[in-house]
């Protein structure tokens, strides 16, 4: 039997702590010093983690990258594309000058619109992520610790909005909103697409985390620590925030690493449905979609995008797989 | 301790119902209190003692106010605190502190003890000459720990260290009277007189009062002045140590004490043994709640309700009709019996 990582990690403490000269061998360890040490042992968590480092580094430096890389995200390269509007070449035009190929019919560059697409596709995940997590959380904290009619009313809620057909909402939603602040003709703003669509995720997403959120409350809510906070006088305030947000951290980042994939795909499917960001902005749902005509005539068109967007997802679903191990030493895994 | 002084905390017809629904409509309540009435003078120690369920805890969470009395009043220091509001009851949480049972439980594990220790000086406002943390280090010695360990975390000390954090977060407030829930009843033997020790040593230096909640007799013979005993929600003696544990009136007291193990008679002589279970509170006994288990029951018990009344004058008050009289033999050892075990 080899040893799990957990048990790697005490082994590891007792021979740091024993063996160690007395000055620097007992130095207390926080909670999130225990996580930071298990998810460095974790070659799951390393690998995937590096893989996100990647991503979100290259997002961060599109600019950069554009500079380095000599092309621009809508530069189209009609030359290299044949009469009927195939690239040239093999795989897709695959050259020295374009690492990706380029795109049939507009001779846009791959690689780089990519990268911008990493950065769109990110930017809304995160956002999305970020803003239902918070929903989640504050409406959750406050239904588990309340209780009685508060928490009744916010789970009706909660039911209700999980009830909705997020699919079909999404797709009446979007272009009716679109529509109701610019006309038919007029170009949406990038920044309005993109909000449009962190609302919808928004108004649809949280109702997972604030489940998760409540139940860990009610769980926490009986425990003799909060009591002795209230029997200290604390507000209500202190109570949520200070005693008991700290406890759920854990499952609330698990929840936050999760969910990020998913709002990556879910743009990509909004914009491969027609109703995400406009044809402007580079984005893996949108490539996606154009690459579909292609798919028998200019496969490697399709399979770049498809490949990153798969690694992308899969890399985060595995950082969150991994991150919530190294949070719960009980598990078994 | 005198019987003149002004009572510090005076508790009168306490009672606290939780209701029992079924889909929305009540279906009866669980009568866990019903109607305590007891005093504790200031720098005096009651302990309460009975089986599990018999309310000792309740009663403690409705004294610091966790729990919303169903009827009665607690008064403190003179002022009627039993529906006060939270900004009211501010300046008497100050006075008034738990210590909680669970030395695992208590403590919040993301915190540092010296932020577990400073949350009642926080969640107060109060910030004491010196600073916050320099009182968060005057408690940790106070109670025996390392000031040192101020950043450290729970998950690193003992469950005895644990439990003197509890009590160093509620001296924080310097209060006057501590409601102590089971404080010992989760450590070891050794730990446990370490940790009774210090609160009597605290009760000395601080004139503190303690409300006692344990079920180890011994524990609360070393420990309180006075002794409350308890059954199915009501107090059914009470009265000083000495009288109650020498001269205990009720019958229960009486097979409770029994209960004790002592080396110097094996066997089961002289130990009363009660029969039956504990009554579901739900549906207590008409008359005395005792009777159904009372070896001396009569007809008069089944009707009329005992109530607590001094039976010769003295500070000794016993709830039953037909009170034990005389002393009982008992060896002095410091055996420790839970209550627990009668009913088995």
């Amino acid at each position: 039997m080899s040893l799990s990582p957990v048990e790697g990690v005490a082994l590891a403490e007792i021979e740091s702590t024993g063996a160690g000269p007395e000055k620097k061998g007992l130095v207390g360890r926080s909670p999130g010093q225990l996580v930071w040490a298990r998810l460095r042992r974790d070659r799951t968590a390393l690998v995937s983690g590096i893989v996100l480092a990647v991503f979100i580094l290259a997002a961060l430096a599109a600019p950069l990258l554009q500079r380095l890389y000599g092309v621009s995200p809508s530069q189209q390269f009609g030359d290299l594309l044949d009469s009927t509007g195939m690239p040239l070449g093999y795989v897709g035009g695959v050259s020295g000058d374009h690492w990706f190929g380029l795109e049939p019919g507009l001779g846009r560059d791959i690689f780089i619109r990519m990268i911008y697409g990493i950065r769109t596709s990110l930017l809304i995940a995160l956002g999305a992520a970020l803003v239902t997590t918070t929903i989640g959380v504050v409406l959750g904290i406050v239904a588990g610790y309340l209780g009685g009619v508060v928490d009744s009313v916010i789970m009706w809620v909660t039911d209700v909005a999980l009830a909705m057909p997020f699919l079909i909402f999404a797709l009446a939603v979007v272009p009716t909103f679109s529509l109701r602040f610019y006309g038919p003709r007029d170009a949406v703003p990038t920044w309005f697409a993109v909000t449009t669509l962190i609302v919808v995720f928004a108004a649809f997403g949280w109702t997972g985390t604030a489940r998760l959120v409540r139940g860990q409350v009610v769980s926490l809510r009986e425990r003799e620590f909060v009591e002795a906070a209230r029997a200290s006088g604390a507000g209500l305030g202190h109570m949520l925030f200070r005693q008991l947000l700290p406890n759920i951290w854990a499952p609330i980042l698990v929840a936050f690493s999760l969910a990020v994939p998913s709002y990556v795909t879910g743009e990509a499917a909004l914009s491969f449905l027609g109703v995400g960001l406009p044809e402007s902005v580079p984005s893996f749902g949108r490539m996606i979609y154009r690459s579909i005509d292609y798919l028998q005539t200019d496969p490697a068109y399709v399979f770049f995008p498809g490949v990153t967007i798969f690694a992308l997802v899969l890399a985060f679903n595995l950082f969150g797989d991994a991150l919530r191990d190294a949070l719960d030493p009980k598990s078994s895994r | 301790m005198s019987t003149e002084t002004e009572p510090l905390l005076r508790v009168r017809g306490l009672t606290k119902h939780f209701p029992v629904r079924e889909g929305f409509r009540a279906k009866g309540a669980v009568r866990a209190v019903d109607g305590l009435d007891f005093d504790v003078r200031p720098g005096e120690t009651l302990g309460l003692v009975g089986e599990s369920g018999c309310g000792k805890t309740t009663t403690g969470r409705m004294l610091v106010r966790l729990l919303e009395p169903t009827s009665g009043s607690i008064e403190f220091a003179g002022r009627d605190i039993t529906h006060a509001r939270r900004g009211a009851l501010r300046p008497l949480r100050q006075d008034l502190q738990i210590i909680f049972q669970d030395p695992y439980a208590s403590l919040n594990p993301r915190h540092t003890v010296g932020r577990i220790v400073a949350m009642p000086l926080q969640v107060n406002g109060i910030n004491p000459p010196g600073g916050i943390k320099k009182r968060v280090q005057e408690l940790l010695e106070l109670v025996g720990l390392n000031p040192e360990h101020y950043n450290r975390y729970p998950h690193e000390f003992s469950g005895g260290q644990r439990q003197r954090i509890g009590i160093a977060r509620a001296l924080a407030l310097r209060p006057k009277l501590i409601v102590a829930d089971e404080p010992v009843s989760a450590l070891d033997v050794s730990i446990q007189a370490q940790v009774i020790n210090l609160l009597r040593d605290l009760q000395r230096d601080l004139d503190l009062a303690f409300v006692f909640i344990a079920h180890d007799l011994a524990v609360v013979r070393h420990f309180c002045h006075r002794v409350a005993v308890m059954y199915l929600g009501k107090i059914v003696e009470i009265g000083d140590r000495d009288d109650i544990y020498q001269r205990p009136q009720h019958p229960y007291t009486r097979a409770l004490l029994s209960a004790i193990p002592d080396v110097t008679t094996l066997g089961p002589a002289g130990r009363i043994r009660l029969t039956g279970d504990v009554p579901t509170p739900l549906n207590p006994p008409s008359g005395c709640r005792f009777r159904t288990r009372c070896w001396k029951a009569q007809e008069r018990c089944a009707t009329e309700e005992p109530a607590l009344v001094p039976q010769d004058g003295g500070n000794q008050a016993t709830a039953c009709h037909f009170p034990e009289t005389g002393t009982i033999s008992q060896g002095a050892g410091p055996a420790a019996v839970t209550a627990e075990e009668v009913s088995k």
